[in-house]
């Protein structure tokens, strides 16, 4: 125990609490004779301090936190989960197929048009089609299930078929042999997936049907690690607990305390305000590294995610970003009376954040205009510095701009917070 | 107890504890504290008790420190709050709230630890925890406390401090009799060292088993100031009678009767402050039966601090 060391016990003589008749009671007060149950007398002498309040408050923020299971769920499990969804839902199978539908004329047959595409279509790789009523099409295309609908254009003239086509199709099926009038592609252009279904089906048909490439082009298939969609998101997903814990595990801490008039007690004691809000910052600390660590190593293993930068500079744009959350945090319950005021002026101040910062997508898919609003957002700089060093292994110094950035946020916000802050 | 000059401090070496002058505190157009002098000496124990919304609260936490008042002067242990060092002032300073609630998650050594870090010297823990009987309950969690163990808490965390100056804001309110009664014992403990303290409470019988002086709040104003004891001698009675009636007897019949010295009546109750039983219930009794009215309840008992306060202002104390 600390405590043992240098506490020398020594009456304080300002004190009339230690007069003479601690002492005449002896070194170690017995049991007074005031009968059972009394309580044994107070301690006579009193001790210098200990430990450091500093150390004592940021254990018992340490304390608080490890024991409320709600908040290690948060912070820990509910990031990999996150991790864990988003991998799975864009996790790579191979080269791509392109899901399409072939709508099936009146009355079916071996020789009519979209039979005959079918009949060709599954002979593709990369083309997955089925055959469903003009209906039924219509609803997987508005459903997403399909990205592309193909329609024989004169489905009555095919309908009626001539016996000679439909040998044509049995006789060679590897040519996708079509009316003359050929086929309506129906998609919505807006749609991504259902403009390259369109150019996928519509290069494969034609060059079928026999059309020659003006040019030799190779392909080149690139695959590496860092560049996928994975990739993308770990980092993030750091950046993003980082800030959700930061300013939860403070602002909640802090307005819960007010409420229970907790500070108002602290603020009487001789504690420096320094210590009490520093005792914030310091537990942030403590889970920040876990916290990192959590993501990144389930990040590595489950997916192979590697940090191609330095550990310690990993560490180093992890603290600054953490301490500029931790510092918003605090601002943000600096004068906040209750939990649920809280809570509104946290997702007022995070909901932009979670949009805007490129957490899920780059944020510089964002109009141009927004870009210098969005630029200088503190999640924004601490994606974008995670993203250098983890994917691009870039140095630390490559992020400047960034660790300057989320260094404004935090000590600007902290020294704001210390002013403002209400004890009562 | 000796019976003292009211006005001074029933201290012994005449030093000044705690004192203000012409007090004031507005809470928007209410007044909280209403122009109060107050003089506490070195190790005494001084009560301030009143209904709630009195201004026993609100002169508590002037006095800590914690609410700056709009007007008058305070002084605690010789120093004005913002004249000098307040923090050093603080270290010889303790303080129990009404409403704090500690972290239901940390234990009660851990938060008596906790608060002992916060001063340069202080008792040991282990010591606090000893002297207000929580070594039971040293490692469970402050959420999983009764309501006098966490009461007993938040005076361990006072008092671990080895304050010179101990505020107590209602300590025993809503405890049950027994926990109050360890709290006063360890309160006395505390006033046996020659701590000075200052309490408020809205019973009576804690304000005159502990305190050596009490003031009597209503309205923001202390209406009266003295010993527990010279207060109850001022009603001049030392025996109050309490008595409803079915019917109707005039007051001021009531106040012939002999040994009679005052009387209160509302809605048919009556309160009589009498010098001697004996003297008064035959009397009383007599008149009854003149009036041809009829007793419904009848009881007597020795005056109290509570009859001073009904005394001066018509009303009780839970109820005021």
């Amino acid at each position: 125990m600390p405590d043992v060391i240098g506490a020398k016990p020594r009456p304080r003589p300002e004190q009339t609490l230690t007069s003479t008749d601690a002492e005449q009671t002896g070194p170690s007060p017995g049991p007074e004779a005031s009968g059972p149950g009394a309580a044994p007398p107070l301690p006579g002498v009193s001790r210098y301090r200990p430990v450091n309040p500093l150390w004592e408050l940021t254990l018992a923020r340490i304390r608080e936190f490890v024991r409320e299971p709600e908040a290690v769920f948060w912070v820990f499990v509910f990031p990999v989960l996150l991790a864990v969804a988003l991998g799975i839902a864009f996790r790579e199978t191979g080269p791509a197929t392109v899901p399409v539908a072939v709508e099936a004329e009146e009355r079916q047959g071996p020789g009519s048009s979209s039979s005959r595409l079918m009949k060709w279509l599954e002979g593709r790789t990369d083309i997955e089609a089925v055959l469903l009523s003009p209906e039924e099409a219509a609803r997987a295309l508005r459903t997403g299930r399909v990205a592309l609908v193909l329609r024989p254009a004169r489905p009555e003239a095919a309908a009626a078929g001539s016996p000679e086509a439909g040998e044509r199709a049995f006789a060679a099926p590897s040519h996708p042999d079509l009316d003359s009038e050929g086929l309506i592609y129906r998609y919505d252009p807006t749609r991504p997936d259902s403009r390259v279904a369109r150019l996928v089906v519509d290069d494969a048909l034609q060059r079928g049907m026999g059309r020659e490439d003006v040019a030799q082009m190779r392909d080149e298939a690139v695959a590496q690690p860092g560049a996928r969609y994975i990739d993308f998101l770990i980092p993030g997903l750091v950046g993003l607990n980082l800030m959700g814990s930061g300013m939860w595990g403070l602002g909640f801490a802090v307005v819960q305390a007010r409420t229970r008039k907790l500070l108002k007690l602290l603020a009487a004691t001789p504690m420096r305000r320094t210590h009490f809000l520093l005792s914030f910052m310091l537990s942030r600390l403590i889970f920040l590294a876990l916290e990192v660590v959590a993501v990144i190593s389930f990040g590595w293993m489950a997916f192979g995610v590697s940090v191609h930068g330095s550990i310690l500079e990993l560490g180093i744009i992890s603290l600054v970003g953490s301490m500029a959350f931790a510092g918003l945090g605090l601002l943000v319950a600096a004068r906040t009376r209750t939990i649920e005021g809280v809570s509104g002026l946290m997702n007022l101040v995070m909901l932009p954040m979670w949009l805007l910062s490129g957490t899920f997508f780059a944020a510089t898919r964002f109009p141009e205009f927004w870009q210098p609003v969005i630029q200088v957002l503190p999640l924004t700089a601490l994606n974008d510095a995670l993203r250098a060093n983890i994917n691009e292994g870039l140095p630390l110094a490559a992020s400047l701009p960034d660790v300057l950035v989320m260094a404004a946020w935090g000590s600007a916000s902290f020294l704001l917070a210390l002013r403002w802050f209400r004890w009562q | 107890m000796p019976a003292t000059d009211s006005s001074q401090p029933a201290n012994f070496s005449g030093e000044v504890a705690l004192s203000c002058e012409s007090l004031v505190k507005r809470y928007g157009e209410v007044v909280a504290v209403d122009g109060i002098h107050l003089e506490v000496g070195m190790g005494e124990c001084f009560g301030l008790l009143g209904p709630n919304g009195a201004g026993k609260t609100t002169t508590v936490e002037i006095f800590e420190g914690l609410t700056i008042p709009d007007g008058g002067r305070v002084e605690v242990l010789g120093q004005g709050w913002g004249e000098g060092d307040d923090r050093a002032l603080r270290e010889r300073l303790a303080v129990q709230l009404q409403e704090t609630q500690f972290a239901d998650r940390l234990t009660v050594v851990e938060t008596i630890a906790m608060f002992r870090s916060l001063y340069k010297r202080g008792w040991e823990s282990e010591e606090v925890i000893r002297l207000v009987e929580l070594e039971e309950k040293r490692d469970a969690r402050v959420g999983k406390l009764s309501g006098g163990q966490k009461q007993r808490l938040a005076i361990a965390c006072a008092l671990v401090a080895a304050p010179e100056v101990l505020f107590l804001d209602e300590p025993t309110t809503g405890l049950d009799p027994q926990a109050k009664l360890q709290l006063w014992d360890l309160i006395e403990k505390f006033r046996s060292r020659g701590g000075t303290l200052l309490l408020t409470t809205h019973y009576m019988e804690e304000a005159s088993r502990l305190c050596d002086r009490v003031a009597i709040m209503d309205h923001g104003k202390v209406i009266a100031l003295d010993t527990p004891n010279a207060l109850v001698e001022s009603l001049g009675a030392d025996e109050i009678v309490e008595f409803s009636l079915e019917g109707f007897v005039a007051a001021d019949r009531l106040s012939r009767l002999p040994g009679v010295r005052g009387v209160r009546s509302r809605d048919g109750n009556y309160l009589l402050t009498v010098s001697s039983v004996a003297e008064a219930l035959p009397a009383l009794l007599a008149e009854v039966e003149i009036q041809e009215s009829r007793l419904v309840g009848l009881a007597t008992h020795r005056a109290t601090l509570e009859d001073v306060f009904v005394t001066l202002t018509g009303r009780k104390l839970r109820d005021a």
